[in-house]
């Protein structure tokens, strides 16, 4: 597989444009709902330097989904507006546990959101991201590439940053590990559509867009596995099998009613720069 | 190719700050890739410093009409490129001076074998310092805290290809 220098050349082969929109839209969406639930932290992270460090990194990762979209648009798939705040929950493709909520209650209302989970997600999630990003530095789409390239410099922070918090919090024992394991479970109960590239995985793998799916998910499980092992929480449970993939455009509630709120904001003020 | 014009865009381009560090050139910073000029028409490719960066449109705007203000330039045109990737070492020594003298140390270096950053306290000069929060105020800046006059500081943050 040749490298591929702009959308004018994608856009040559109907099969490869296919396979790297519907990856790009993965990496997007991704961020872009996960940097939402982030930023429905501000002002109640634990500490005030968590809630910087947390804005910081909710902010990069918007910086992320932008990015992606961004090269979306250049393929002719809309604008980075459109693409970020009108399309309706069945067109967007991430995964499930990226877009459940943080926990009772909602930003305005009485939030009692969870930290251990919060931290557990943005954790594996940022694992998985890293490996991502790894992939890509080979990837054949030469704009997607130099992206990742790009974002991998931002991410390594937060990568560290979670990494820090979780094991710090596992470690402490007591009530905050007993926490945390909760956590691990609840989000080890639907972390399997984020491993997943979804129904054009394989073509993804054939045009050197992305590593093949089970490698990158051999990769992953390595990984957190050795965390594992060091932490002593023994051995890995198995991923359960998921109903619904977010890959395929299938979500829950959560999904809709923070689109609503997305889509509220972005009405009210549709040139607001972000 | 008109050399001296492009001098003139460069000397123009001295005086453009990014709007979070006020006191740094986007030359000085390292952020400008390239400058051509057809004619009266100049393009200027710009690394961003972070991805997707929210001050990225009002860095546009400021080199478009710093450029156009030379005498010789009708229109700039400012795009934006990710390849090379900016990395914190192509701040300028003029660079890292300014950033010292704005109380605001220069990006740490990372020793290859500690896997540590090294930072010089901008108040004392002391290097027995901590980084305290990689995440500062901005994207771009981190917390770091100067063990010997315990002072906290803020550091560029540094970024780097790993
Ligand atoms: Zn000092």
């Amino acid at each position: 597989m040749t490298s591929v220098k702009n959308a004018l050349e994608a856009r040559q082969n109907k099969e490869y444009v296919s396979a790297l929109t519907e990856l790009l839209f993965q990496l997007a969406d991704d961020d872009f709902i996960l940097a939402f639930r982030g930023s429905e932290w501000l002002g109640l992270a634990p500490h005030i330097e968590e809630d910087v460090a947390f804005s910081s990194i909710t902010q990069n990762m918007m910086g992320h989904a932008f990015m992606y979209y961004q090269l979306l648009e250049q393929l002719g798939e809309g604008t980075v507006d459109e693409l970020a705040h009108e399309r309706s929950g069945k067109k967007r493709k991430n995964a499930i546990m990226l877009e459940k909520v943080n926990g009772l209650g909602t930003y305005l209302q009485s939030p009692k959101f969870d930290w251990a989970f919060t931290v557990v997600r943005h954790y594996f999630y940022d694992v998985n991201k890293k490996i991502k990003l790894d992939c890509l530095q080979d990837c054949s789409y030469e704009p997607l590439k130099h992206a990742a390239i790009n974002i991998r410099k931002e991410q390594y922070y937060h990568l560290v940053h979670w990494e820090t918090w979780f094991k710090q919090l596992v470690k402490a024992g007591g009530e905050a590990k007993t926490r945390m394991m909760v956590a691990v479970e609840k989000v080890w109960n639907e972390f399997d559509d984020v491993l997943s590239l979804g129904p054009r995985g394989e073509v993804m793998a054939n045009y050197q867009l992305i590593d093949r799916e089970d490698v990158i998910r051999q990769t992953f499980m390595n990984t957190i596995g050795d965390v594992f092992e060091n932490l002593e929480l023994g051995p890995l449970p198995k991923l359960k099998e998921m109903k619904k993939s977010g890959r395929i455009g299938e979500h829950t509630e959560d999904l809709e009613k923070a689109l609503a709120t997305l889509t509220e904001v972005y009405k009210k003020e549709p040139s607001s720069s972000w | 190719m008109d050399a001296p014009l492009k001098e003139q865009i460069t000397n123009a381009l001295k005086a453009v700050t990014d709007p979070e560090i006020p006191v740094v050139s986007v030359i000085d910073l390292g952020m400008i890739e390239g400058i051509s000029v057809e004619g009266t028409k100049a393009t200027v490719q710009v690394l961003p410093t972070f991805v997707g960066c929210p001050a990225l449109e009002l860095i546009r705007k400021k080199i478009k009409d710093a450029v156009e203000k030379v005498r010789g330039i009708d229109y700039a045109e400012v795009i934006f490129i990710y390849n090379p990737p900016w990395t914190s070492d192509r701040i300028t020594e003029m660079g890292r001076k300014r950033l010292k003298e704005f109380g605001i140390a220069p990006p740490p270096k990372l020793l290859e074998k500690e896997k540590e950053w090294s930072v010089d306290c901008p108040y004392c000069g002391s290097s027995y310092t901590l980084m305290e929060n990689v995440f500062g105020p901005t994207a771009c800046r981190s917390i770091f805290y100067c063990k010997h006059c315990k002072n906290p500081f803020e550091a560029m943050k540094p970024v780097f290809l790993n």
